[in-house]
């Protein structure tokens, strides 16, 4: 068969054209852009101030580390809100509209839809994260050149934390109306973020039983779990080792299984919103 | 080998909750016929449709489209549809957006770059090829979601409700395209509320209330079937109408006024003669064919199915 005329091929080119179109593309890498600038100048001055006294090394690089980990987390938030706000309308709206009727009478069956606007968004929030998490990563580098450590394998897992939410919104999608999946998928973001930050609380005072609240949220949804794991991956030794308490860092990171668990919950909520939208009614 | 039939259904049902959208909808249509699909609001012939592409899953019942089971989804590759709001992607331009269905149906890119300026030019939307679907009127958008039905040259094609956004050009562009896919010897079903279309372009016709066929009625026999004929005259004896019973059963007399009822047209001259050979004058007879409309209230009933 044609590879350029496989179905899922023809439904993800469609999604990349459908965010082209409606500027969301250009929304999205103009204002990506400003905030790069901004973040830059932000750096620039501060490492400006750092070399007039320096407080040596090892605190430079701590404060470098630190100021890294916050763009990241703009980045890593952003990238969230991005991938729920395109997404979230993707099958609900067409169902509701009435043009999945003349998609779905295509001889295709009907996952295949579901898999290419998956891959579809996927892609673009990928170039997006890159971009984004790329240009902190550059811009603190080009600056300072402070790198972080595991950058890649940090920012891989950030790509994870996306594409766990935009399975999510698939299934939601597949399932509710726009506005509930809008609602359902913030909602259930804002359990992960809050359950994360009682298992840091939890970790920092020595509370088991609020470690465990953090980890059964982060069972619900593991986006922020992952994000955790990014994080700890991306920060200096020292942080890891004597810890302290703020969004952009990680004294207790989930573990192994966790990020394995996540992965796995992504594919399945996937699988099931694919199975979902097979079966009904249009 | 026998050519399968282009639709079979067997009891067909569909529930939505406790609501019966169709009930028992048993039905064939044959290869290369144009077939109408008629019934009041809410008698289930949109969700028939959506039934027989796969829109929605029946409750129960077997459905075989071309001979091939509805479920395998590759039948659909010699199926054309035009869905009832025919909402499309409108950020796409005319052009795109046949190119996108010509890809769904994995049609080569060749014989795409063909076929999409070709079928442009048949429902007069050449001048729009650029233009997005946006900026479209009602009629535009229902000439290329017909375009879009005919992309595959479909072997079967459903028209949900095919002109009612149209104005008179148009709806005779859509009746020339049908009589087109005829002359192919594609079969047509159509779904229309429009009766005088139905009756130019259909061969058959079904009438549904409640998702059950009442009554499958071929338009040939009401052209050529009873009709009903209104005579002006004088004088009307008691006699004179009396006599007229050997042609017709159903004979009212008012005055200078006569209804009566003939099998066919054939009668009408020697009703005629009987008038003239009994010394009555004759100032009009005038034979009513019995509309599609007449005989859609007569099955159907005047209830609207509610």
């Amino acid at each position: 068969m044609n590879i350029r005329n496989a179905t899922i091929w023809v439904i993800a080119r469609l999604t990349f054209r459908e965010a082209s179109r409606r500027w969301v593309l250009w929304a999205a890498g103009i204002l990506g852009l400003i905030f790069l600038v901004v973040y830059g100048i932000g750096f620039y001055t501060i490492h400006r101030e750092i070399l007039k006294e320096p407080p040596g090394q090892l605190v430079t690089k701590e404060i470098y580390g630190f100021m890294l980990m916050a763009g990241l987390y703009v980045v890593n938030f952003l990238t969230a809100i991005m991938t729920v706000l395109t997404s979230v309308d993707t099958l609900a709206g067409e169902i509701a509209s009435g043009t999945v009727h003349t998609l779905v009478s295509k001889p295709l069956r009907r996952w295949e839809i579901v898999l290419g606007k998956w891959l579809g968004f996927a892609a673009m929030m990928m170039v997006y994260l890159l971009l984004m998490g790329g240009g902190v990563i550059g811009v603190v580098y080009a600056i300072s050149g402070y790198m972080p450590p595991h950058a890649l394998s940090g920012v891989g897992l950030m790509i994870l934390g996306m594409l766990l939410l935009l399975s999510i919104s698939f299934l939601g999608g597949a399932t509710l109306s726009t506005l509930a999946n809008g609602v359902m998928v913030f909602g259930l973001y804002g359990i992960a973020f809050i359950g994360g930050w009682i298992e840091q609380f939890g970790a920092f005072l020595n509370n088991q039983s609020a470690v465990n609240v953090g980890i059964i949220s982060s069972l619900i949804i593991p986006s922020e779990a992952v994000w955790k794991r990014a994080a700890y991956e991306m920060q200096s030794s020292l942080v890891r080792t004597f810890g302290g308490l703020s969004p952009f860092s990680s004294p207790s990171a989930p573990s192994r299984v966790m990020v394995l668990y996540a992965v796995i919950y992504a594919a399945v909520v996937l699988c099931l919103a694919m199975w979902r939208f097979g079966k009904r009614d249009l | 080998m026998t050519v399968s039939n282009a639709i079979e259904t067997t009891h067909l049902r569909k529930i939505f909750g406790s609501n019966v959208a169709v009930s028992d909808l048993t039905l064939t249509v044959e290869r290369g016929e144009v077939f109408g699909f008629l019934g009041p609001n809410g008698a289930g012939k949109t969700t028939s449709v959506k039934m027989l592409l796969g829109l929605i899953a029946p409750t129960a019942g077997e459905m075989r489209l071309l001979g091939v089971s509805a479920k395998d989804h590759r039948i659909r590759q010699r199926i054309g549809f035009l869905p009832e709001h025919f909402r499309f992607h409108d950020w796409l331009t005319a052009s795109e957006f046949l190119q996108l269905h010509a890809a769904l149906y994995r049609m080569p890119e060749t014989v795409i770059h063909q076929r999409v300026p070709e079928l442009l030019e048949l429902v007069g939307l050449s001048q729009h090829a650029a233009q997005r679907l946006r900026g479209f009127s009602k009629g535009m958008l229902q000439r290329i979601g017909l375009a879009q039905a005919l992309l595959n040259e479909p072997d079967l094609i459903i028209l949900d409700e095919p002109t009612s956004g149209l104005d008179p050009v148009g709806r005779r562009l859509v009746r020339d395209i049908i009589r087109g896919l005829k002359q192919r010897g594609a079969t047509v079903f159509l779904n229309s509320h429009l009766l005088s279309e139905v009756e130019i372009t259909c061969d058959r016709v079904a009438f549904i209330k409640h998702g059950q066929v009442l009554q499958i009625s071929s338009l040939q026999t009401l052209v050529e079937g009873e009709l009903s004929v209104q005579v002006r005259a004088h004088p009307l004896t008691p006699q004179v109408v009396a006599g007229l019973s050997r042609w017709s059963q159903n004979v009212r007399a008012d005055g200078d006024h006569l209804m009566l009822t003939l099998p066919g047209e054939a009668d009408l001259p020697a009703v005629n003669r009987y008038l003239v050979e009994q010394g009555v004058d004759v100032f009009s007879l005038q034979p009513q064919k019995v509309s599609l409309e007449d005989l859609f209230i007569q099955v159907v009933g005047t209830d609207g199915g509610l």
